[in-house]
């Protein structure tokens, strides 16, 4: 209940229009209730005019076409000005919901999309929102209507004649009571089959994407048996579903038709005992016409309620979720905008930890000077990530500090902080867009001549120039396809082009051929000139050209030093360079040899070109 | 898109992605957004037989439909009976009257039921056919067909397609049935109650009819906008949860915020604008029904007091109003709705009778195969004309471990497509033992040979769940000791549920060499005697990368085994490494043999492992030049 009052909030804005809608509503109910009163009257006229042997009905009968024509178009009018504003209404708060939804996860710090499933969070914003839009539009402008009705027929009715009321209304609690109970019963059924339909969904999306899997190992059968459950046991949900509906809908108009043949065979008799007259009984008649539908709909209003309730719960989840990052109302700009911080990385006795019970990395404690390598080297899951997030601020320290150019991180702001820091991840993301705004992408304001340098010195202008479009070549799945070494030379394009002072790397060997690799490394070294670089390295080249090599272990530095100390240390280093990194080496000595002995001709081809 | 599944989850995050603009009009031919024809002959006569099992259940339908149609029309006139009981004050014939109304909604009551549960029965076991149907078909179908179709849209068509189509065959049809019934008996009872008032009343029709008719053209417009919009919105949102990361560190949070904020007020606009026409369908309805009541009331009343006609006509008049317009209404509505499901069946259709390419022969060969593959000449090309592979000769001993080489692009993939037949060469052909693989019966062939793919494909599921998926009839015991043979055992133990534990979504509580290793061991518990590899090299820890190691040697062992390498101990290792380039093979010989003839595979060799040792950093562009021309 809390939950629907608090919705009411987003109608803040709009009170204006929510009057408005709501005074059409009651205008559109009333003038729809007039109608069978003027029929009413309209026919008793005729029938006095008939008793009196003809004459006055013309002026009676004239009257009554104009007031219900009169009734009809304001009743029009009011009914669609109240259906269209409300519908503007809840549309108008289902888009600020889902750009409050919006706004909130794209300002949530790393820590919340961690545990968060994009598939849910998009279930919040299509489903749940569109269950609130529903609570507006039906819950709170339709309920409204529906009971102005019944109460205003309800009065009406009742100066007609009290005890056909009485009868009249004997089985509308009825058909309300066997709606809602029908609902009730439905609801988690619609439920469930929902769900199938989302298993369903699973199973064949699955299905499509394994195709080669299933086509390996001849599994279609077994596929299609998988499917085949999935599919009748929605058949058995739906079904259910089907006949409970079969079995309300029939009883529901049963109960309607029999209101109103009591109400005719009571109303007769009273007639026949002129205690009203035939009009007034038309208008009951008609009066329960009118209600059938509303009262019908009681179950499925009710179901709104209960829906709305889950729903709105579930979208504040995510508006009441806090971000674990703040900007200090105080920041420091880092460096002026347009100029390149130094880029010197301290950090001081650094613990941190993901929850409070798993501490991830302890009293870590380096430096790093402008225009270092640094090298971060240790099993998966020893912390590499975690220390280099902390340099952005993804994630805020739970102990000690990361000063940047002498600065606490927690004292900038956090765009210019995050805009001195560029990050090329292993797994490459790009938007669907062209190549030209993918590189964009971090700086507007860059002219196509700067994207074309960017793109140029991350080695793969040559590449994009052969494509359709060049650079408005759209990418994604409407687009060109790219390799992930075409994905990664352009998302070091896109980190050249903001310029930053800090770099930071995932050098994780993705499946590229071997040309690919030799691009990147170009565009790598291009990449780190000048910058303060740490690479969570994987490789056996970029450790020897590390200034400095971070061994680390379950959270903590366990060394640190140069690849030829470190190499001979006898500790985890080594033991690390024996396992994985000596097979490069071998093939590294082996070319070595071999370009001493026979790559004569490229390399004076070579000295020419840059000569 | 964004339409199928009733909103269900699960489904969305394919279909929403692929919204681009002038998305549905793919280069795959597939058209999903036009509507059909109203009555379209090839879809009926294609689909009818769907309905013959159920020919009795049809029937009752039928006359259940027709029986409440009755039964409920009846009632007003009998009302109106009533009523003219009253004002003559004959109490029996009111009593007599109120008495068959009883009946005939009892009656009414049992024939909706009776129409209700048959139609949901029926419509329902067709939806289910004709979903099992077309799932098997589509696994019968070749790898062309999923290439050349989005995942999204084959989708569409089993969901929502399929949905389109058994609404039509329920509710649809239903609603069109009783609606003429309804019709026909409102019209045959008015007019013999009274000629005159009867035609008085039918005068608004031509009004409601035009009016809807403008009105549909208008809102299937509007309709349309809002299906773009939203799936543009649910697109951009989900795009920008999934990149968030990359967003926060480059700062693009308002930009980002500015530019959803215009996509969301598109919508919104386009919603409005969708909700100004349809608020105006019940106003237009009812206003036509208010002329109408109006016009009996004057003529009907006129004749009242002129003692012509009697209160209970009158009154039987203005209940059946709206009982007439009702069904004028819901035709004009149901139009679109059954073109939808005819546009649907068409797609249905379209599906079921796409013919497999790579079938078995009449009488496909049985063997236990030795390994001895040969490559005749073969040439293949996806696209007519477009060749991918060229005049390719390779002949391979049973035991042999091949590995290809090449650029992206080079036909690596292809030549193992064609060994598992996947595809069917253009030209000469593919020989397993000597046999053309064309002769081989598929499921045989698949049975003898294993593939690991690069991405590391899981089921949801179990763990043993997906190692068994390579044997079905294997044992728990048989499933664990090749877990063992890899080297995943250890680890599987190490997790709470051990074998039994769950796979996520993709498999995502597992790491990348996790998973590989179940797919190695997937692909061994079949005991294949042909193996194709795709080798990843993904980012895996030490640990991890020396039991793939071992992984692979042992898998390798005693099979012949075609490997898309990538590691260099594999190509090492290889007793033969094939370069390919463009569609031909230009190189093969073993690690030794190729360094010493210098040329295509001794230059990339280079280019990847070699590095001036102290910088990492190589600075000879004229080499990458050199390297990415072409060399034939």
């Amino acid at each position: 209940m809390r939950i629907l009052i608090r919705l009411l909030g987003f109608l803040t804005p709009f009170r204006g229009l929510l009057l408005v809608t709501l005074a059409m509503m009651v205008g559109a109910s009333v003038f729809s209730l007039a109608v069978p009163q003027i029929i009413g009257y309209a026919l008793d006229s005729a029938i006095a005019s008939q008793r009196a042997g003809g004459g006055v009905v013309w002026r009676s009968l004239l009257t009554g076409f104009a007031l219900i024509m009169v009734a009809a178009t304001l009743r029009g009018v009011f009914a669609y000005s109240q259906q269209y504003l409300g519908e503007k209404l809840s549309q108008s708060v289902a888009y600020i919901i889902r750009n409050a939804i919006y706004d909130r996860l794209q300002k949530l710090s790393f820590a919340y999309h961690d545990q968060a499933q994009i598939g849910q969070i998009m279930s919040r914003a299509t489903q749940d929102v569109e269950a609130m839009r529903q609570y507006i539009n039906m819950g709170i402008i339709r309920v409204g209507s529906i009971v102005i009705l019944l109460i205003v027929t309800l009065i009406l009715m009742l100066r007609t004649s009290p005890t056909l009321t009485a009868v009249s209304w004997t089985f509308l609690p009825l058909m309300a009571a066997v709606s809602i109970y029908m609902s009730s019963r439905l609801r988690p059924l619609w439920e469930l089959v929902q769900d199938g339909q989302g298993r369903m969904s699973n199973v064949l999306q699955e299905n499509l994407s394994g195709v080669r899997v299933v086509k390996a190992f001849s599994r279609e059968d077994f596929e299609a048996e998988k499917f085949n459950v999935e599919v009748e046991g929605l058949f058995r949900h739906s079904y259910r579903t089907n006949q409970l509906q079969a079995k309300s809908g029939p009883l529901l108009t049963a109960l309607g038709a029999l209101s109103i043949v009591s109400t005719v065979a009571f109303g007769g008799r009273e007639l026949a005992a002129g205690q009203i007259t035939p009009g007034e009984l038309v208008a009951f008649v008609v009066y329960l016409q009118l209600l059938q539908q509303p009262v019908r709909m009681l179950g499925f209003m009710i179901n709104i309620f209960s829906r709305t309730v889950s729903a709105g719960q579930r979208i504040y989840d995510i508006l009441d979720a806090e971000s674990a990052v703040q900007e200090k109302a105080n920041a420091v700009v880092l460096s002026p905008a347009g100029t390149r911080a130094r880029g010197e990385v301290r950090f001081e006795h650094v613990a941190f930890g993901y929850g409070a019970t798993t501490p991830v990395l302890h009293d870590v404690t380096f430096e790093a000077h402008p225009g270092e390598i640094v090298a971060l080297v240790g099993p998966t899951g020893s912390g590499k990530s975690s220390l280099v997030n902390l340099m952005p601020r993804f994630y805020d320290v739970t102990g000690g500090r990361v000063l940047v150019d002498g600065h606490d991180v927690r004292d900038l702001s956090i765009a210019s902080l995050r805009s001195q820091i560029g990050i090329v991840q292993q797994d490459v993301f790009l938007f669907i867009d062209t190549i030209r705004e993918n590189i964009r992408y971090g700086r507007l304001e860059a002219s196509d001549e700067d994207v074309e340098e960017a793109a140029k010195a991350a080695r793969i202008h040559e590449f994009i120039l052969t494509l359709p479009d060049g650079y408005d070549t759209w990418v994604g799945e409407r687009g060109v396809t790219l390799s992930g070494g075409q994905k990664q030379r352009i998302s070091i394009a896109r980190t050249l082009l903001l310029d930053p002072a800090i770099l930071i790397f995932d050098d994780s060997t993705s499946s590229v051929d071997m040309e690919t690799e030799y691009l990147i490394q170009q565009a790598l070294a291009e990449l780190m000139e000048g910058r303060t670089t740490f690479v969570i390295a994987q490789r056996l080249r970029t450790v020897k050209a590390a200034d400095t090599i971070l061994v680390v272990d379950r959270g903590a530095i366990v060394e640190r030093g140069k690849h030829a100390d470190l190499a001979r240390g006898g500790g985890l280093y080594q033991r690390i360079y024996e396992l994985e990194l000596r097979d490069q080496e071998e093939a590294f000595e082996a070319s070595e040899g071999a370009a001493t002995s026979h790559t004569a001709t490229s390399t004076t081809a070579a000295s020419a070109a840059s000569a | 898109m964004g339409m199928w599944g009733g909103g269900a989850a699960g489904g969305w995050s394919t279909s929403a992605t692929s919204m681009g603009p002038n998305a549905r009009r793919g280069m795959d031919g597939w058209n999903d957004d036009d509507l059909g024809k109203v009555y379209d002959s090839a879809v009926v006569s294609r689909l009818l037989p769907y309905l013959g099992p159920y020919r009795v259940r049809a029937f009752v339908a039928l006359f259940g439909v027709f029986g409440f149609s009755l039964a409920s029309t009846i009632q007003p006139l009998l009302i109106g009976f009533a009523v003219d009981d009253a004002v003559r004050g004959d109490l029996a014939g009111l009593t007599k009257m109120v008495t068959w109304l009883v009946v005939l909604v009892a009656i009414s009551w049992v024939f909706q039921y009776l129409q209700l549960t048959q139609t949901g029965y029926i419509g329902h076991r067709i939806l289910l056919r004709l979903r099992t149907e077309m799932f098997g078909h589509i696994q019968r179908l070749s790898l062309s067909f999923i290439d050349r179709h989005e995942v999204g849209r084959i989708m569409s068509r089993v969901t929502s397609d399929v949905t389109a189509l058994q609404e039509l065959l329920t509710t649809g049809s239903l609603t069109v049935l009783s609606d003429i019934m309804v019709l026909f008996i409102v019209i045959a009872l008015l007019i013999e109650r009274d000629m005159e008032l009867a035609f008085v009343t039918f005068a608004s029709v031509p009004i409601l009819v035009g009016v809807m008719i403008v009105w549909q053209r208008k809102a299937r417009e509007a309709f349309v906008a809002v299906r773009q919009t939203i799936s543009t919105v649910n697109a951009t949102l989900n795009e920008n949860v999934s990149g968030v990361r990359v967003i926060q560190s480059l700062s693009r949070e308002d930009e980002n915020a500015r530019r959803f904020d215009v996509i969301n007020q598109e919508n919104l606009r386009a919603n409005v604008s969708a909700g100004r026409l349809s608020a105006a369908v019940l106003p237009i309805v009812e206003g036509v029904v208010a002329l109408s009541t109006a016009l009996v009331l004057v003529v009907g009343g006129m004749r009242v007091a002129q003692g012509e006609l009697t209160v209970g006509v009158v009154t039987a008049f203005v209940l059946y109003i709206s009982r007439f317009f009702d069904p004028v209404r819901d035709l004009v509505l149901q139009y679109t709705q059954i073109q939808r499901a005819m546009a649907g069946g068409q797609r249905i259709i379209e599906v079921l009778d796409t013919k497999p390419e790579v079938v078995d022969r009449a009488e496909p060969k049985v063997f236990e195969v030795q390994g001895r593959v040969d490559f005749d000449d073969v040439t293949f090309a996806y696209v007519t004309g477009r060749p991918v592979l060229q005049h390719i000769d390779l002949h391979v001993e049973p035991g042999e471990t091949i590995a290809f080489v090449g650029q992206t692009g080079a036909g690596k993939s292809t030549m193992t497509n064609l060994i598992g037949r996947y595809y069917d060469v253009t030209e000469g052909a593919i020989r397993i033992d000597g046999v053309d693989v064309r002769d081989i019966k598929l499921a045989e062939l698949h049975r003898q040979m294993g593939v690991v793919l690069q991405d590391p494909f899981l089921f949801s599921g179990t763990i043993r769940e997906n190692i068994r998926y390579g044997r079905l009839d294997a044992t728990d015991a048989e499933v664990e000791a090749t877990a063992q043979l890899v080297g995943a055992d250890t680890f599987i133990r190490r997790l709470a549920k051990g074998y039994d534990t769950r796979l996520a979504e993709r498999a995502h509580n597992l790491s990348v060499g996790q998973r590989q290793l179940i797919s190695f061991a997937r692909a061994l518990l079949a005991n294949p005697r042909i193996l194709v590899l795709d080798e990843a090299t993904a980012n895996v820890d030490t640990q991890t990368e020396v039991i793939i190691q071992g992984a692979l040697r042992e898998m390798l062992k005693g099979r012949t085994s075609f490997v898309i390498a990538h590691r260099l101990s594999t190509i090492r290792d290889a007793t033969r490494i094939v370069v390919l380039e463009r569609g031909h093979i230009i190189e093969q010989g073993n690690h030794q043999q190729l360094l010493a003839l210098d040329g295509v595979y001794a230059r990339l060799y280079r280019m990847a492992y070699a590095a001036s040792g102290d910088s990492g950093v190589i600075t000879d562009d004229m080499t990458v030049a050199d390297a990415a021309a072409p060399t034939a």
